[in-house]
């Protein structure tokens, strides 16, 4: 908690802290208030000192006050939580807008010049909306520190926003169970100052292979940048999708929508594995775990992903 | 029962254990996920929503309202033979098809539909059970209006027959959208209808809808008769009147009532109206004031008693505190800008354990220690009950309570790994798992040394005056000789 308000990490985080704030302090009061009472009748009024009870039924009055006393007290703090939760509702028009993806099991930002990102950049004390989408099951964005979440659905256009605060690195979370490496689908908001935000903005160059790179090495950072590894292993062991480990030239039985057929993996189907995931299914495997790669990949980048997947078939 | 909730329990046990530190501790991923999901199933459909009503209705109901049996003991019966049929078709999805399922109790759409693991069996097992909880609500929603021996009116009747009632309308009537909403499941999944499905055209919040309409107020069965056990315990043991009697009537009928209305606060952050959203938030702390209300009340019947205090109180007491934790606990999830900071973090997990856990699991060893002289015949040892108990509730705290700090500092739930902020109360929490669960085999062998070799119990160890105390212990099959009658100046808490 950020008591400090200079501290506060995004302009949500005053109005979520007051309603924490006010509701424990209730909360802790009342827990303590009536364990200290409860206990102390129990010593007080134990058989050994009050041999006989007196016998009171009830107290009309006494009902009255802790019913109302209560419901003062919740509506109490249910407008605190109302107000701190408002304003997230509220979305600036001229707010900065990134549009954030999310698959099984990796976050994508997609800024309005085209840059894709893993972790989410943003420009210090701008109004930032996310645009949330979906591509496969429910997740959802969970960035503690601005005290802001909301989940992502397929097929539903939602949208979040806040104003970053503080420069530096916070947490970012996937919070709606999705699957086996839902725990590591997680990934970093760095703040910048608006100078080294709009540089590093502007600088919207290619990751080109480093000069003295091997082929090999350009895909294999590329698989590692498009997250790939999520769900395909390089050392045998088998995830939700098949191992890349000796998987170039292997036989493999696949299911089409036309039946079993046994192929070669080479060139040609590894293309189509990645822009048609869902059109053949190894054996073994589940259809529509892998979304099409078609807008993200191009035909340069697969051949640097063959490069790459050839070495671990020597 | 207690055979699947020791699997429950181990389960749980091995979570934690995996969760003593990051990375691979004893279990990778995959299992990970399909542990915490049958460790809900057993624990939510097989345990804690049948548990109460069936150990302790089935064989309290009757006696306390002076008959004989329930109306219909061959439904009770089909009751429970549906209810080992469900418990073995979903048990049975762990071991035949394409692995465990691993989507969580809840099997939310659509990762429902894509997971490659064993999902039918499961979602058909809890359809089934379904049956076995209409059944029984029914049951004794007829035993109660057509069973009640002559003297015994509406306001002569037990506290917990009153919860009873209240929890047996909820299971009549919610239980039947959750068996629609898994119909619809099991025919998406295997005729690819399109309920829920965006690829299908469906719409995953609706089933998000039609789950919690559900399984909010299962929340409620889960919890009202563990409050109506708490209601006899405290008055006997205070050889007092219960302390407002019919307030306590009133706030039953209203949580059962109030409770079918506040779904919507499982789906704050899902993208539902602003409207929706604060009136979900609104009714929601309506529905926590019948609890302040009872609560109010049993410690009000403390005041001025004469308080025996043996193990089934402790029990009692310790309760009220784990029960009080979780539902103020609730408070700051009811909130919206706070809720959306919590929802799906530990915190979530720290607080429907102190709940169903602390409330209706203490409960249910509290009715345990306080009926098994009637049930049995024999009393246990009080001294090995206590320590089991004492070491119980320093663990069970230990245990959860480093869960709400986790949610705080803002770690998601469902998680088989974690970043090294969340270490060091885990480690704690994964302690307070083995001290708690050495606290509840101390009780729980204790009970059953008890059952074979302890001392004879009387008819009315603890100077009761509901009625099953008037019976041998333990009570003939059909209860009664002859039906009671209950005379003017007669009632379940005419002390004198
Ligand atoms: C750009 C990154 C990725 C590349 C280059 C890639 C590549 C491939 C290839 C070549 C296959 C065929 C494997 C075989 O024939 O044995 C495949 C299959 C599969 N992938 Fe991926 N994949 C990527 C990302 C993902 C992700 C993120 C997931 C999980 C959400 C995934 C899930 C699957 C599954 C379940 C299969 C088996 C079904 C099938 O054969 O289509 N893949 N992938
Ligand atoms: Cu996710
Ligand atoms: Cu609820």
């Amino acid at each position: 908690m950020y008591e400090n308000p200079d501290l506060a990490a995004s302009n949500f985080v005053k109005g979520v802290d007051t309603a924490f704030v006010i509701i424990y302090a209730v909360s802790i009061f009342f827990l303590v208030a009536i364990t200290v009472t409860m206990i102390y009748f129990v010593f007080r009024y134990n058989n050994k000192r009050n041999p006989k009870a007196t016998q009171i039924k009830g107290s009309t009055t006494l009902e009255i006050i802790w019913t109302g006393v209560p419901i003062l007290l919740v509506l109490g703090m249910f407008y605190f939580g109302w107000a701190g939760w408002k304003p997230m509702q509220k979305i600036p028009k001229d707010a900065f807008t990134i549009k954030a993806e999310a698959r099984m099991w990796q976050f994508n930002f997609i800024y309005p010049n085209g840059k894709r990102e893993k972790n989410l950049i943003l420009p210090k004390n701008k109004a930032v909306k996310l645009e949330l989408i979906a591509l496969d099951v429910i997740h959802s964005l969970y960035i503690p520190a601005f005290r802001v979440k909301e989940d992502m659905v397929p097929g539903r256009e939602k949208e979040m926003w806040f104003i970053p605060q503080l420069e530096g690195e916070f947490d970012l979370f996937c919070t709606e169970y999705c699957g086996l490496s839902h725990s590591y689908m997680l990934s970093t908001v760095k703040v910048l100052s608006d100078s080294a935000f709009q540089s590093w903005y502007v600088d919207t160059t290619k990751v080109v292979p480093v000069e003295g790179e091997s082929l090999a090495q350009a895909g294999y950072d590329l698989m590692e940048s498009t997250g790939c590894f999520a769900c395909h292993s390089i050392d045998g062991s088998k995830l939700v999708g098949p191992t890349y480990k000796g998987l170039y030239g292997n036989q493999e039985i696949v299911i089409t929508p036309s039946g079993e057929k046994e192929i070669t993996v080479d060139e040609e189907y590894i293309h189509r594995s990645i822009y048609y995931p869902n059109a053949e299914i190894v054996q073994g495997y589940n259809k529509g775990l892998m979304l099409p790669y078609k807008d993200i990949l191009t035909n340069d980048d697969i051949e640097l992903i063959i490069e790459y997947l050839k070495t671990l078939s020597e | 029962m207690m055979a699947l909730f020791i699997v429950g329990l181990s389960l749980g046990l091995a979570m934690k254990f995996e969760l003593l530190a990051p990375g691979k501790t004893i279990m990778g991923a995959q299992d990970y996920n399909a542990t915490f999901t049958l460790h809900g199933i057993i624990m939510i459909f097989l345990i804690v929503v049948p548990g109460l009503p069936a150990v302790f209705g089935n064989f309290f109901l009757p006696i306390l309202i002076g008959a004989k049996d329930v109306a219909f003991p061959k439904l009770n019966l089909l009751s429970w033979w549906i209810y080992i049929v469900g418990a073995t078709i979903a048990i049975s999805s762990q071991f035949f098809g394409d692995g465990p399922p691993d989507t969580g109790w809840t099997f939310y759409a659509p990762y429902s539909f894509k997971t490659g693991t064993n999902m039918l069996p499961a979602v058909l097992g809890a359809f089934v059970l379904g049956f076995s909880s209409i059944v029984t609500g029914l049951n004794f929603i007829v035993t109660i209006h057509r069973l009640r021996c002559p003297g015994m009116g509406w306001f002569k009747m037990p506290l917990f027959v009153w919860s009873l009632y209240g929890t047996a309308w909820i299971q009549l009537l919610a239980t039947p959208i959750v068996g629609i909403t898994l119909v619809m499941v099991i025919l998406e999944r295997t005729l690819n209808i399109g309920f829920f499905d965006p690829a299908l055209g469906g719409d995953p919040i609706l089933y998000q809808h039609l789950f919690w309409i559900y399984s909010h107020p299962a929340v409620y069965i889960m919890i009202l008769p563990a409050m109506g056990v708490i209601s006899e315990i405290i008055p006997t043991f205070s050889q007092k009147h219960i302390f407002g009697y019919k307030a306590i009537i009133i706030s039953t009928m209203a949580i059962a009532f109030v409770g079918y209305f506040v779904w919507g606060h499982h789906m704050f952050t899902s993208g539902m109206s602003g409207t929706a959203l604060y009136t979900f938030s609104l009714l929601t702390f309506l529905v926590a004031i019948p609890s302040a209300i009872k609560v109010f009340n049993w410690v009000a019947t403390l005041h001025k008693a004469s308080i025996n205090l043996k193990t089934p109180l402790y029990w009692a007491l310790a309760f009220m505190f784990v029960f009080m934790v979780g539902g103020l606990s609730g408070m700051a999830l009811g909130a919206l800008a706070t809720d959306v900071y919590l929802h799906d973090t530990a915190f979530v997990v720290g607080h429907f354990h102190y709940i169903v856990f602390g409330g209706t699991g203490f409960a249910f060893l509290g009715a345990m220690h306080y009926w098994f002289p009637k049930m049995y015949g024999r009393m246990y040892d009080a001294q090995w009950a206590n320590t089991g108990l004492v070491i119980m509730f320093i663990g069970f705290n230990a245990l959860y309570a480093p869960m709400f700090y986790l949610g705080m500092i803002g770690m998601p739930r469902r998680y088989f790994d974690y970043l090294p902020q969340f270490h060091a109360a885990n480690i704690l929490s994964t302690m307070g798992s083995w001290v708690m669960a050495t606290g509840f085999f101390i009780v729980l062998i204790n009970l059953i040394r008890s059952s074979r070799n302890g001392a004879p119990a009387e008819v009315d160890p603890w100077h009761g005056k509901t009625l099953e105390w008037t019976v041998p212990s333990p009570p003939p099959v059909l209860n009664f000789d002859e039906i009671p009658t209950l005379g003017e100046d007669d009632g379940p808490y005419e002390y004198k």
